[in-house]
């Protein structure tokens, strides 16, 4: 098993070189970072030579990657234009921690302006995979246990439509529905914007308030897709031997069903949320975006606008690392789970 | 011994006579049987009478004909729709919208299979170190969040439609090309392979005449697929502001700053939502119903 994990973290590396020499590559044609620089004034010639050479702008591309990877403190380099390298540079790159300096927001490190909005995202990225797992087990058990019942029926429609809903749509129609008219009609509304009330300041219940919505916007597609896919493998389990032997045991149904049949049926969608991570990471960049919610995705959007390289690579080559140390882990916890698999 | 003169009874339907049903017989009539799917042909074929009919009559001037004294009205007799920031008639632009967003989604799933198909049969069928070079190319970009690297690619390539055609299908070849090389790892251990190219078959043929068509049906569902997902990624990048820029309408950027409107203008955005909804829900269920249909081991006709 170790040998497994050593294996993939080795693979993992030059996969993550292919992800980031992509990823420079299209950053580098994107457009002018001095330009934006400067805000409203258009940049004088003069500071953008300087800034030019202070970005590194005037090196040649492979030597800007090279720059970003490792660092530029082990060479000499020309800042005042003289055609002479003698200052020594700054830059330590990726390798060691040193995301680059932010074009936006001045004198604060990329990974200062990242690592601010990490803990927003995670908050809803966990609660969202723990409601979607809790959901779509048990909409998935329930419809699976009715199978062609009513019940089962309009669950399959309402999934389909879920799963065929665009996120944005769903936002959109849920304000519209819990906050606005909600409120119209004199019932509890939901707030739509931000993490909390500035009134009444930044508590938990504020948080918990204000992440229902766009939790729910996130997760409904998944649970959608999910419910119907333990649907599928628990009606594919049921009908197993083992099922009937533990049913002429005389164990209650009810430990069979969570015990014995879940435990099994469960398994596949542990793959499916290790691979679905990506595609959850996307709709939380609209969900943050329309809720206001001040995560990664809308730091990504806000700094996309200017062409703050150094933000928008970060925050890109850390969703990459995240994906990827999540396929490892999902692997093997599917191990863990299945002992039929084997490792080695 | 049989008596000659009683009739041989067939099953109700049978014809004696009639030769067997080839592939595509079956799968048409599979097909037929699944209601979900026929509905959402049905639905599809009226979505696009409705984008391209609807266009000779809404055309693209009356879509973009602006007129400031009637913005942001409610539905009424003049413009069923209601109206948007500047006045525009929201129905004429949800059909000349919907042009654009059908033929993206088209466009886009169809340069997508073929990248991920010519990708996907060169790695399969040759194997070794193009096969393993271009498979990490793929990890790689399936390890990046799509909607990002998609975002961070229109923001280079600008808001044109044919831009936009050709960076969701830079970005979305992956799953078709894992699909194929599973396909034609298989296939080219067949014998039939083996014939053709011991009689001196050149490759480009062995692979587009003889394996190809052997892994069409699962490249037709995803293609089908393609075109959903393709139509929801144009929603969501001009959603964000990234997508095809207005003055040309499509369901996605008619949808861009209308969340100002959640409140006083719902029409802006409930009707290209419903459209984009309705559309992609009737190819999940055409996908739905090709994948049964055409898996040939499903043989009840």
């Amino acid at each position: 098993m170790s040998r497994y994990i050593i294996r993939r973290l080795l693979q993992a590396i030059p996969l993550l070189f292919f992800v980031s020499i992509i990823l420079f590559v299209l950053m580098g044609q994107m457009g002018d970072p001095i330009a934006t620089m400067g805000g409203r004034r258009v940049t004088r010639p003069a500071d953008r030579e300087r800034l030019t050479r202070q970005l590194g702008l005037d090196q040649p591309g492979y030597m800007q990657y090279l720059y970003w990877l490792v660092g530029n403190d082990w060479r000499q380099i020309d800042l005042d234009g003289d055609g002479v390298p003698d200052t020594t540079g700054t830059r330590r790159g990726i390798l060691r921690g040193d995301f680059g300096m932010s074009l936006m927001k001045r004198g604060q490190s990329a990974w200062e302006v990242i690592w601010d909005r990490v803990p927003n995202t995670l908050l809803l990225m966990v609660t969202s995979e723990v409601v979607i797992i809790i959901f779509a087990l048990l909409i998935g058990v329930f419809s699976a246990l009715r199978q062609y019942s009513l019940a089962d029926h309009v669950i399959t429609a309402v999934s389909f439509i879920g799963y065929s809903t665009p996120i944005f749509f769903f936002a959109l129609l849920s304000i519209y529905i819990f906050s606005v008219n909600f409120k119209r009609w004199g019932l509890p509304s939901l707030p739509a914007v931000g993490m909390f009330d500035p009134q009444v300041g930044r508590t938990p219940g504020q948080v918990a308030l204000h992440m229902i919505l766009p939790v729910a916007t996130i997760t409904f597609v998944s649970i959608a897709a999910y419910s119907r896919y333990i649907r599928s493998t628990m009606l594919e389990v049921l009908n197993e031997d083992y099922i009937r032997t533990a049913r002429a045991k005389g164990l209650r149904n009810r430990y069979i069903l969570f015990v014995h049949a879940l435990k099994n049926a469960a398994l596949p969608i542990v793959t499916l949320i290790g691979l679905d991570l990506a595609l959850l990471l996307g709709g939380a960049l609209v969900t943050e975006r329309i809720f206001a919610w001040p995560g990664m995705g809308r730091l990504f959007l806000d700094h996309m606008q200017r062409f703050d390289t150094p933000v928008v690579m970060g925050i890109l080559i850390l969703l990459s690392v995240t994906v990827i140390v999540f396929q490892i882990i999902t692997d093997l916890t599917y191990a863990l789970l299945d002992p039929r698999i084997r490792y080695d | 011994m049989a008596t000659v003169d009683t009739p041989i009874t067939l099953a109700t339907g049978a014809d004696a006579l009639a030769p067997p049903l080839t592939f595509r017989q079956m799968a048409w009539r599979r097909f037929r049987r699944h209601r979900m799917a026929m509905a959402g042909a049905v639905i599809l074929i009226l979505l696009f009478v409705y984008a391209f009919g609807g266009g000779l009559i809404f055309t693209a001037e009356r879509a973009n004909f602006t007129d400031t004294s009637a913005r942001l009205q409610g539905p009424s007799a003049a413009h069923p729709f209601g109206t948007d920031t500047v006045g525009r008639d929201v129905l004429a632009r949800t059909i000349q919208g919907g042009r654009i967003s059908l033929m993206i989604g088209l466009m886009a799933a169809v340069l997508e299979i073929v990248i991920g198909v010519v990708v996907g049969a060169v790695a399969g069928y040759y194997g070794g170190v193009v096969d393993s070079l271009l498979m990490r190319l793929t990890e790689a970009m399936l390890i990046i969040p799509s909607l990002f690297l998609l975002i961070v690619a229109a923001r280079l390539v600008g808001g044109s439609v044919t831009w936009i055609i050709i960076i969701f299908a830079l970005t979305s070849w992956m799953y078709v090309a894992r699909i194929v090389r599973a396909e034609f790892l298989s296939l080219k251990e067949n014998e039939f392979i083996l014939a053709a190219r011991s009689i001196g078959t050149p490759t480009s043929q062995i692979i587009f005449r003889h394996i190809l068509p052997n892994s069409m049906a699962p490249i037709v569902v995803s293609a089908t697929l393609a075109v959903a997902t393709a139509i929801l990624s144009e929603a969501y990048i001009s959603f964000l502001g990234m997508g095809v820029q207005p003055p040309t309408a499509t369901w996605g950027n008619m949808l861009d700053g209308s969340y100002n409107y959640i409140e006083s203008a719902p029409w802006l955005w409930i009707f290209p939502g419903l459209l984009i909804l309705l559309t992609v829900l009737s190819i999940n269920f055409v996908g739905d119903g090709l994948r049964d249909a055409l898996d040939p081991r499903s043989r009840n006709v």
